[in-house]
Order: C-alpha cells, then sequence, then structure tokens
C-alpha cells in the first residue's frame, strides 16, 4: 500500500468528498478531549487501490437461471470471463436452469460444497430467498444478483440494475429531444417487456415520471414478451393504432429486433426510437445512424463481471479500496447510462450479443 | 404428395362424411366453396363480423384502413401456413403439437452463420429439409412406430426446442441475408409478399385436400382407418405424408418468420402449436379426424389476429386479450354445434 501513488480513479468529486470527510474528522478531532490516536486522523482511501493484489484462494459459486435470451447469455459469460481474471479465484458454476426447485438443488450442492462466496442471480427472488438465507447461515457470503432477495438477511450484498431509473433516462431523453424541437402534443409510443413483471412496471413509471416533469404523457402502449418475434407482432399492430408518432421506447433491444424489423416493414420514419438493455447489436445501429434507433438506455450484464469481483474481496475480507470502508457495501445500485451517437464508442465493449 | 393415379381414384373410398362432391364444375366452384367452407363456417363469419363491427365503431380512425388490414393478414400468414398442415395431420386422425418449435428448428438452422454464408437459397432449402425431416421423422415414429400421436410430436416438441437452443447457444441469430431480409419488406400491388405466400400455400392446401386422391384419402383414414385399410389405402404410408406436409409448411413458416423478425431464434412459435389446433377447432374440424374444411381453420386464424389487433389499436393490455380468445374458442364451437344439429334435423 503505497501513498506515493497519485489516486488514478478518483475523480474531482471522490477527492472532494474524501476532502470533506477529512474536514469533518479533523474539525471533530479539535473539539475532542481525549487523546489523538496514532493515524493521521483523516479516513481517507488507500491511494491507488490494491483490490488487484492476489489474496487468499477462494472458491466462488455461481448460480443463474438458463439463457433464453442475450442479456441472461451475457450475464453467464461475462462472469466465467470475470473469474478466469483472477488467479486466486476458483470459479464453481452450476448447471443453469428455468425451474425454481432444481436451481434450489443446484445452490444446495455448492453450500454443502463450502464455497467460500456464492454468486446467485435468482429465477425469482422471493421464491429463493430462504435458500439465500440457508447460505448465509452455514456463513456462506452470497452476491444477490439483480433479482433481490425478500430479505437482507439472505444477502451480504446486492448488485443489480436501475429499472426506475432506466425508465427515467429514455424519458429523459426523450423529453429533452422534443422539448428541443418544440414538439407541441407528441404522441409517445412504448413498447413495454412482460407487463407482469415487477421491473416492467418499474420501467415504466420512470418513464411517466420522466415524461410528464416535461408535460408529457405515454400515449399508444403494449406489453411484448422480451422476443424479437413478440417486439415484431406488436409494433406491427402498434404502428397501425398510432399513425404518426413522435418517439417511441421499446424496453429491450433483445425484442427490439423484431421492433425494428415491424418499423421498417411498415415503411415508418417520421419518429426517433430509444432501446434499452444496451445489446451491442443496438449500439450498431445507432453508430451507423440508419434506422430511427437514436439511442438506447443501459441495464448492462457488465453487472455479473462485477458481482464476481465483489464476490472475491467478500470473501477475502478485503473491502473495495478506492472506498475507506473496510467491507463492501451491502447494496450497489447500477446507473443507466444513455447511449447515443455522440458515445456510443465508449460503450459498444460493453455490449452484449442478442 | 399428389398421386395421379386414375385406377386408384375410382376406387377411392369414399369417407363416411368426406366431401365436397368428387367432380367439381367451374361454375359451381363458388356455391362448392360457400358450402364446403363458408357456409359451414357461419359462426366463426358471424364472430368476424361482429369483432369487425366493435373494430369500427372502437377504433373508426385506424380499423378499417387497407394498411391495418393488412397488417392483419401479415401477422396471421406465419401462424395461417402452420395451421394449414395441422389441418390436414387432425382431418388425417392425428395431431401435431410440434409445428410451433420444428418451425423455431428450421428457422434457427437456417440462420446460423454457416448456412447464411451460402446465400438464401441455401437458406430456404435448409428451412425446408428441417421441417420435412421432422415431419418424417413424426410420421414414421406414429405410423410404423405405433407412437400415439400426441406422444410422438410432443416428444419432438421437447427436442426440437432443445436441439435449436444448443444450435443458436439461446441467441437471436439476426438474418444478414439481404434476399431472407427483404422477403417481409417486399410489396407486389401493395400487397406484402408474405400475405401473397399465405394465399398460395391455402390455395395448394385447399385444392389437395378437397381435389385429390391425397385429400380424399385424408378424410378417409381420418375418417374410419380400419376402412380405409380395407379399401386398399396404404395407411401406414398415407400418414407419414400426412406429418411431412405439416413439417413442409413448418419450413415455410421458418422462412417467413425469420424474415418478418429478422431473426433466427429458439424462442419463436413458443405455444403456436396451441393457437393453430384451436384455430382448427373453432374451424370445425373435428379433434377425431375425418371431418373439417381448411377455410374454416383460416377463419379462426383471422379471428384471433383480429382480437390482437383490435386489442392493439384500443391501447388494452394483452393479457384481457387472452380471456377474449378463450371465451370466443367456446361461444363458436357453441354457435357450431347448434348450426350443425339444426341443419340435421
Amino acid at each position: 500500500m503505497t501513498d506515493s501513488l497519485l489516486p488514478g480513479g478518483l475523480g474531482r468529486r471522490g477527492f472532494l468528498a474524501a476532502l470533506g470527510v477529512g474536514t469533518v474528522a479533523t474539525v471533530a478531532a479539535c473539539t475532542s478531549n481525549e487523546a489523538p490516536s496514532s493515524g493521521s486522523g483523516a479516513n481517507v482511501a488507500a491511494a491507488g487501490g490494491d483490490n488487484a493484489t492476489p489474496g487468499a484462494p477462494v472458491t466462488i459459486g455461481f448460480s443463474a437461471p438458463a439463457a433464453d435470451h442475450g442479456w441472461i447469455a451475457a450475464i453467464a459469460n461475462n462472469a466465467k470471463a470475470q473469474a478466469e481474471q483472477y488467479p486466486d479465484v476458483t470459479f464453481a458454476p452450476v448447471n443453469p436452469t428455468n425451474d425454481v426447485a432444481q436451481q434450489i438443488a443446484a445452490v444446495e450442492t455448492l453450500i454443502n460444497q463450502k464455497v467460500d462466496a456464492l454468486v446467485i442471480l435468482p429465477n425469482d427472488g422471493s421464491q429463493l430467498t430462504s435458500l439465500g438465507r440457508r447460505a448465509m447461515d452455514a456463513d456462506i457470503p452470497v452476491i444477490n444478483l439483480d433479482r433481490i432477495f425478500d430479505s437482507p438477511l439472505a444477502y451480504r450484498t446486492w448488485i443489480g440494475g436501475d429499472n426506475y431509473g432506466m425508465g427515467v433516462s429514455a424519458g429523459t431523453y426523450i423529453g429533452e429531444r422534443l422539448r428541443a424541437a418544440n414538439v407541441t402534443n407528441p404522441v409517445i409510443g412504448e413498447v413495454a417487456g412482460i407487463d407482469n413483471l415487477p421491473l416492467t412496471q418499474e420501467r415504466s413509471k420512470g418513464f411517466s415520471d420522466a415524461l410528464a416533469s416535461y408535460g408529457y404523457a405515454v400515449g399508444p402502449r403494449q406489453a411484448a414478451d422480451f422476443t424479437a418475434q413478440g417486439g415484431q407482432r406488436v409494433t406491427a399492430n402498434l404502428l397501425q393504432a398510432a399513425p404518426k408518432l413522435d418517439a417511441l421506447w421499446n424496453h429491450d433491444d433483445d425484442q427490439g429486433i423484431g421492433v425494428l424489423a415491424a418499423i421498417n416493414q411498415a415503411g415508418r420514419n417520421e419518429f426517433f426510437m430509444v432501446g434499452g438493455a444496451g445489446s451491442a447489436n443496438a449500439m450498431r445501429d445507432i453508430q451507423a445512424d440508419n434506422t430511427v434507433l437514436k439511442a438506447t438506455v443501459t441495464y448492462s450484464p457488465t453487472m455479473a463481471s462485477s458481482a464476481i469481483a465483489l464476490a472475491r474481496l467478500v470473501a477475502q475480507n478485503r473491502g473495495m479500496s478506492d472506498l475507506v470502508e473496510k467491507e463492501v457495501p451491502t447494496s450497489i445500485t447500477l446507473a443507466s447510462a444513455t447511449i447515443t451517437k455522440e458515445n456510443v464508442a465508449d460503450y459498444l465493449p460493453l455490449g452484449f450479443e442478442s | 404428395m399428389n398421386e395421379p393415379s386414375p385406377t386408384s381414384e375410382a376406387r377411392a373410398p369414399e369417407a363416411p362424411e368426406a366431401h365436397p362432391p368428387a367432380r367439381p364444375e367451374p361454375s359451381r366452384v363458388v356455391r362448392l366453396l360457400f358450402e364446403g367452407g363458408i357456409g359451414r363456417n357461419m359462426g366463426l363469419v358471424a364472430v368476424l363480423v361482429l369483432l369487425a363491427v366493435v373494430g369500427v365503431v372502437t377504433a373508426p380512425q385506424t380499423f378499417p384502413t387497407a394498411s391495418n388490414l393488412l397488417t392483419v393478414l401479415t401477422s396471421a400468414s406465419i401462424i395461417g401456413v402452420l395451421t394449414v398442415g395441422v389441418t390436414f395431420v387432425i382431418i388425417g386422425g392425428g395431431i401435431d403439437l410440434s409445428v410451433g418449435k420444428v418451425m423455431a428448428l428450421a428457422s434457427v438452422w437456417a440462420t446460423t452463420v454457416a448456412t447464411q454464408s451460402f446465400g438464401a437459397l441455401v437458406m430456404i432449402f435448409c428451412a425446408l429439409a428441417v421441417g420435412v425431416g421432422a415431419g418424417l421423422i413424426n410420421g414414421v415414429l406414429i405410423a410404423y412406430g405405433r407412437i400415439v400421436p400426441f406422444i410422438a410430436t410432443l416428444a419432438m416438441l421437447i427436442s426440437a426446442q432443445g436441439l435449436a437452443e444448443l444450435i443458436s447457444g439461446r441467441r437471436s441469430q439476426i438474418v444478414t441475408d439481404p434476399v431472407i431480409a427483404a422477403i417481409a419488406s417486399t410489396r407486389i400491388l401493395g400487397i406484402p409478399l408474405l400475405v401473397y405466400i399465405f394465399a398460395v400455400v391455402i390455395a395448394v392446401g385447399w385444392v389437395v385436400l378437397n381435389r385429390t386422391t391425397f385429400g380424399r384419402r385424408t378424410f378417409a383414414i381420418g375418417g374410419n382407418p380400419e376402412a380405409a385399410r380395407l379399401a386398399g389405402v396404404d395407411v401406414r404410408r398415407h400418414t407419414v405424408l400426412l406429418y411431412v406436409v405439416s413439417g413442409l409448411c413448418c419450413g415455410i413458416a421458418a422462412i417467413m418468420i425469420a424474415s418478418l423478425t429478422t431473426t433466427g431464434s429458439s424462442t419463436h412459435g413458443t405455444l403456436y402449436e396451441l393457437d393453430a389446433i384451436a384455430a382448427v377447432i373453432i374451424g370445425g374440424t373435428l379433434l377425431t379426424g375425418g371431418r373439417g374444411t381448411l377455410i374454416g381453420s383460416i377463419l379462426g386464424v383471422l379471428v384471433f389476429t383480429v382480437i390482437t389487433n383490435l386489442f392493439v389499436l384500443n391501447n388494452l393490455a394483452i393479457e384481457v386479450q387472452n380471456i377474449a380468445k378463450g371465451a370466443i374458442i367456446v361461444v363458436a364451437v357453441l354457435i357450431q354445434a347448434r348450426a350443425r344439429r339444426s341443419s340435421t334435423t
């Protein structure tokens, strides 16, 4: 741990925050009548970070649903690739399954093997909560990926995407763009994912809340099913319902292939479209700028890579070296970025294949 | 599949309720069509008219337009082609649960990077070959392996799904071939090419079912396989051919859906078999075989597609639509049962 290195990843905000913390600590120290501690008194993060240094060898168990579309496939691939980056990590994935009972059985074999940490993307957060508890009770820290367990006792750390924020990002992009174009009473369409999933409801709520701040509302709205086929079918009909559109948000880039196909087949181009999730295919379309797809808001499967990184630190009893705390935080929510033609080159390496 | 054999035609057994009459006259074709198809399906026609009225009332700006009609027909085209094949199988006394996933498998196989590198013709051939191959396996298992059709085609559904997932790695394979991608966006005289393909499949299916020995044999083995066998029909060979016809329809539908969605995917066609079977049943075809019409099946498909269209035009949630679909299946079958009783007494 060398203090001579400059804080590489520490931005201005981080620096100010550290400065603030330091100042408060110093001021607090001034009012104290106790003897000063042996340290400097300012609680700053170790500059440079030592998280990359190999620690004690650990085995990380991994369980996720079977891939039924590109996003889940990317989750499994990312987790495996991240684990391979670490010489001190043994990656122990179990067979992916879409059956809750089978996932429970598979994770129980990992608990019995006494792995050092578990990364679980449950098929259903509620139904696997008790499983998370059992692992935690067996002193195996659980990194809960994306679909959250019902009880905080069932996981050590949760990391996942921000569905509400994703809707806000899409609504903000559309709102800004329409306001800049001085459009009055715009017709804004929405092609959602599976409607009875909480994540879809959160996305739609974020979307309408953001639009409301511009005085706009969602017009024609239909739910597809995250498949290209569903996206095509729903959009072909939705375009008939709305002879003129100003903007369209599609929740998911996998079904977006079908949405875009329907738009092209109908020969419509009077509006612009925003995608969701951030697939490589959507990013290439945004970069080429020859379709109505002008932006996508991320819900990145890179969270699986980060979950493996967190599991390793937790298992080795280490904190995140750019933060002050000695432990990994209990909750990390990813920000939903808006990818447009201007910044797509930066994000293309993170895009997942549909 | 057509067997032009004058002697066998002369001896072709008349199925108990086969229709329509064997010798057509051009002047009577319209009347025959009415008697043989639409006339038998007054219940469905009434439901369609009712739905159209609901459409005109609730969405006067968007429902009664030419472009909306073409959207409905395009949406109906893929499941419609599958339904043609399923109609043959059910009239022949069988059932095919595998159509949706065989279509998915064919769409995946035809859109792998390797297949696409050979161009559109090879992709089309591949899709048709996969469909016919799956149908052949179904048929042989049922006719010669003596496996109940429900079980054999259920096994095919599951394994076709698995194979499609294995080949695609559970990803959507994007169609890069310009010819295949253009099929869905091509319009001739303002009508999408997919609608023409749908029409051709219906026309060929109608002629084969109603105007050929193959069609009469289908009714015969569906009505009474033992009588058909005694009358000299090779029931087992014919059964194999029926599943091949269904598989061929899956192959055609696979190319259509690959073009429409610009992807090949193992998620295509989920539960399409149930929609196709429901369309056949509300179209008046007996689930036990031996009696049925192709026109009725197509009307059934159109009813379902118009319902979807109506819900989207009125910005209603999809869940309610399934309740409406279920109710319409019951209502249509009730109306038909009543019409049939009143016409026979």
